[in-house]
């Protein structure tokens, strides 16, 4: 009798085993995405970042511009053919989350950021030589309020806070005898308390004893669009900006 | 059998034999079964959550507030008048804990600032999901039951659009979704209807087939019809994925059955055209701002232009230069309700004009196209394909009728149900997915979908998709008191000579004035009051650039005098702002000292110089318009008004308002209206 039940048991077992590395085997066969398998043909020693990095956008939405890295090789020189696999926080998607190299030694994915809002450290590794390669790369996603504020930030203050110019819109950074700051230059930013930022936007530079080339928006932006400039600002600096609040104690 | 029923009965007998034991068994039993309930809530998902939270929490050193504001069990947000009932705050216990923002632990973290309290709206409203779901699979992926999955966060802004049918400040994606609606033509087959009842109405131009035979040949609408892109890479005509013999017998049945139109076209004026200089033709399209709304690929592949009109890089592939030249002279000749203006080029000028464009051409564009004279029956298969694609939604054509419902309504494609979608194989089963390949690959749903393939981005696709997730059974059920109305252009138009010029000069494709027009160039509505009449008629003639940053300029209009002289009568005497009283308004000239007074205050106090130019040799700034000439151009009362709150009278205006006190404001004045123009430019005085 105990020997027939287990007979049986193992044999339910094995049959058991048997469908699962069917399914195993199936599941190989037709892959989710239905990219065929990426082959290197090549290795580099090095990744660098072509373009792509420090941008920022939505949260939850495909960034503007694709990330684009290069594998180089011990004389810098580009590599293609070889694997470069793409990884980030929970949230984070790559299309194509793999990619081998191309005729330049480029691959490019274009990655769309989780939803919370805040710094996202990226990375990218190729297998390498001799052992696998990687290179860490930081993109920011805003929430409602930040993007808000960057919206505010486009109409009123990049013109001059921004010394980029673009073909659609010429900075206004370089005419100007005191230059401001680029909301990104946490240095200078994170350094001022959120009430200090509130009263220069309210009551222009003056009121901070500095420059009264930057005017005062008291009258013109609401508390609430203060509220997100501020949070904006946060959002991009560069180093992060650490909330002074309290400091928690780790029992 | 016999031994089983003899076991039985002997266990009964060990167990229940004795009254005392047997009434300790049961008693047994019946502390467990009433074991059985705290015992499930106790191991159920949501408590986990709210262990974990308590614990999170226990080491922070607001703990003691965060633990008296906690309440353990599940809670609800109950809002029957939204039909909102959402459980999530059982598990998201911190949302709306201020000093949990930096938590990354989910589902922990307070919810980020937006202007809407949550107990007022609850979450399903914007994130989708099943809200009365006590589990995180049931909530927040619940496809078993064919219901809607939670709302990935991209499309999170069809949230807001459901009550806020005008545009809102922070949501970028959803407007321009709502633009490509109107602007793709997606309404010419697709009925929207707004939940307040108002219809989505086209914004875009589809032209008129009706006379096309004046305007091109048939071996380029063969091309065009074949890949529309292949000609104007920006185009929003879609792709209708058409055989060789299809494109062939629509250009037929289109050319065969136009009509000419007098004055569509006019003989070619060869001989002036080739005594032009090569240069006129660059210049003359760059002085008539034609780059304001027409764009043009340039060596690097970059269209360089506006979008408000058609692509020109190969334009003389597509029009003949006789109805180039017609077109030019008059456009409302071909098109009575073109958004282009009626420039009153000279005859010259046309020529110029007329062989520069078609020197803009492909040669490789349409090679090889031999189209052979169509037989009736491909005429008529011609018109029978145009019938069962629905050309006749969007153009008018000769013979055919414009369908009504063409296509299926969309006003409440947001609430479609699951059960209703036929999903592709490996296709993840949510609505937002669905809609997505639909505009991606319409045509992968099935040989009979009549659907073109539109050329949109990623960004354009997932815009159009939160604008459509936007159109649900909700947004129809709301509350009237929640719901923001969209602010629908007013159908304003100026009466007399005066607007008759106004339509023919298009002013309406740049100007906005009276709630009617584009947003490309200043609100005119009350132009009367700011300006002077010598600056208006000079600007009219020969429009010089006040803003030197912008790349967008006022073209120039080869008005005649009288028509120049009755629009700035109309100007002046009908845009006028009653906010400003011309008998209270500071004077034009003033005493040298308050003028004085005014340009110190304007150098330091309020530093205007970092925006404006007032004395070209130092200042420098480089966003508002050059001030050097204001005192001969606006009027010393729109200079005062402005002044003291630009906002009043243009709302939205980037100059911050700096709530000057009257005195500052007078002395600003003065000095600002001493800024005449030299005459160097030709101001009449």
């Amino acid at each position: 009798m105990m020997t027939r039940l287990n007979a049986r048991r193992t044999l339910e077992a094995s049959a058991g085993l048997v469908i699962l590395a069917g399914i195993g085997l199936a599941g190989c066969k037709h892959p989710a995405s239905g990219t065929p398998a990426l082959k290197a043909t090549a290795a580099g020693t090095a990744l660098v970042e072509s373009s792509g990095g420090h941008q920022v956008g939505a949260t939850g939405t495909v960034l503007k511009d694709p990330v684009v890295v290069q594998v180089n090789d011990d004389q810098a020189a580009a590599v293609p053919g070889a694997l470069v696999e793409f990884h980030g926080s929970a949230g984070v998607s790559f299309d194509p989350a793999a990619a081998i190299t191309d005729s330049s030694g480029q691959a490019t994915t274009l990655v769309a950021l989780g939803s919370i809002a805040g710094r996202y450290e990226l990375s990218a590794t190729t297998p390498g030589k001799s052992k696998p390669v990687t290179l860490n790369i930081v993109e920011t996603a805003l929430g409602y309020q930040q993007r808000v504020g960057s919206i505010l930030a486009d109409k009123y203050c990049n013109r001059c806070h921004d010394p980029e110019s673009s073909a659609e819109r010429v900075s206004n950074h370089d005419n100007l005898e005191v230059k401001p700051h680029a909301f990104s230059e946490g240095d200078t930013l994170n350094k001022m308390s959120d009430a200090d930022l509130t009263s220069i936007v309210l009551h222009g530079g003056p009121a901070l004893n500095r420059s009264a080339l930057m005017p005062p928006y008291g009258n013109t932006l609401t508390a609430a669009d203060v509220r997100a400039l501020i949070a904006y600002t946060r959002a991009v600096a560069d180093p992060p900006y650490q909330p002074a609040g309290t400091v928690y104690a780790r029992k | 059998m016999q031994s089983i029923r003899k076991y039985f009965s002997s266990a009964w007998q060990k167990l229940f034999g004795d009254p005392v034991r047997a009434f300790g068994i049961v008693s047994l039993i019946l502390l467990l079964a009433l074991a059985i309930a705290p015992a499930k809530e106790h191991f159920s998902e949501w408590h986990g959550y709210q262990r974990q939270y308590l614990r999170l929490i226990r080491d922070r050193g607001d703990a003691i507030s965060l633990r008296r504001r906690f309440e353990p069990g599940i809670h609800q947000i109950w809002l029957p008048e939204l039909g909102v009932v959402d459980r999530c705050t059982t598990c998201h216990v911190g949302l709306n804990e201020a000093s949990l923002g930096d938590v990354g632990q989910q589902p922990f973290r307070k919810h980020p600032a937006i202007p809407h309290s949550l107990d007022g709206f609850g979450c399903v409203i914007c994130h989708g999901g099943q809200g009365q779901a006590t589990t995180v699979d049931e909530a927040h992926h619940s496809e078993r039951a064919g219901e809607e999955p939670i709302l990935p966060a991209r499309y999170i802004e069809s949230g807001c659009g459901q009550c806020h049918q005008s545009a809102l400040p922070g949501t970028p994606q959803l407007n321009l979704g709502r633009t490509m609606l109107t602007r793709y033509g997606c309404v010419h087959c697709h009925a929207i209807t707004r939940p307040d009842g108002t219809k989505v109405l086209a914004t875009d131009h589809p032209p008129s087939l009706v006379h096309i035979a004046d305007k091109t040949t048939r071996e380029w609408v063969y091309s065009w019809l074949k890949d529309p892109q292949a000609y104007a890479a920006t185009t929003t005509m879609p792709n209708y994925k058409l055989s060789d013999g299809d494109a062939s017998d629509i250009s037929a049945y289109l050319v065969s059955t136009s009509t000419p139109h007098v004055g569509d076209t006019v003989a070619a004026n060869t001989k002036t055209a080739a005594n032009a200089d090569a240069t006129a033709g660059p210049s003359l399209y760059g002085q008539s701002f034609c780059a304001s709304c027409h764009a043009v690929q340039n060596a690097a592949g970059n269209l360089v232009g506006g979008d408000v009109g058609p692509e020109l890089t190969r334009i003389g592939n597509k029009a003949k230069p006789e109805w180039l030249a017609a077109w030019l002279d008059n456009p409302r000749i071909y098109d009575a309700t073109t958004p282009m203006p009626h420039y009153r080029f000279t005859p010259q000028q046309i020529a110029t004009l007329t062989a520069y464009l078609q020197g803009k051409s492909d040669s490789d564009y349409g090679m090889g196209v031999h189209l052979d004279a169509a037989s009736p029956q491909q005429t008529a298969h011609g018109r029978k394909l145009i019938v069962e694609l629905g050309c006749a939604a969007c153009h008018e054509i000769n013979g055919v009728q414009k369908p009504e419902n063409f296509a299926p309504e969309l006003s409440t494609i947001g609430s479609k149900p699951l059960a209703q979608v036929v999903f592709l194989p490996g296709m993840e089963h949510s609505l937002s997915s669905y809609i997505v390949a639909k505009i991606r690959q319409p045509r992968a749903f099935g040989a009979s979908v009549k659907m073109p393939q539109f050329a949109l981005t990623a960004s354009q696709t997932d815009a159009l998709t939160t604008a459509l997730l936007a159109l649900t059974n909700r947004g129809k059920s709301m509350p009237d008191n929640l719901r923001v109305a969209a602010v629908p252009d007013t159908n304003y138009q100026p009466a007399g000579h005066a607007g008759k010029l106004i339509t023919e000069l298009a002013c309406f494709s740049c100007h906005r004035i009276n709630g009617r027009g584009s947003d490309m160039a200043p609100d005119l509505t009350w132009e009367g009051s700011a300006v002077q009449r010598p600056w208006l008629t000079d600007f009219l003639k020969n429009p010089n650039t006040l803003r030197p940053s912008l790349i967008r300029r006022m073209p120039r209009f080869n008005l005649s005098d009288g028509d120049n002289k009755e629009l700035t009568d109309y100007i002046l005497a009908v845009y006028q702002s009653p906010s400003i009283d011309a008998d209270l308004a500071p004077a034009a000239t003033n005493p040298p000292e308050a003028v004085e007074h005014g340009r110190q205050l304007f150098y330091s106090k309020y530093a205007c110089q970092s925006c404006h130019i007032a004395d070209t040799k130092n200042d420098k700034g480089y966003i508002g318009p050059t001030l050097t000439q204001v005192g001969s151009r606006l009027t010393p009362g729109w200079v005062y008004a402005w002044l003291k709150n630009p906002q009043a009278l243009r709302p939205g205006t980037t100059e911050p308002n700096q709530n000057l006190s009257d005195e500052d404001a007078r002395a600003m004045t003065a000095f600002l209206m001493s800024l005449k123009s030299t005459g160097g430019r030709g101001v009449k005085q």
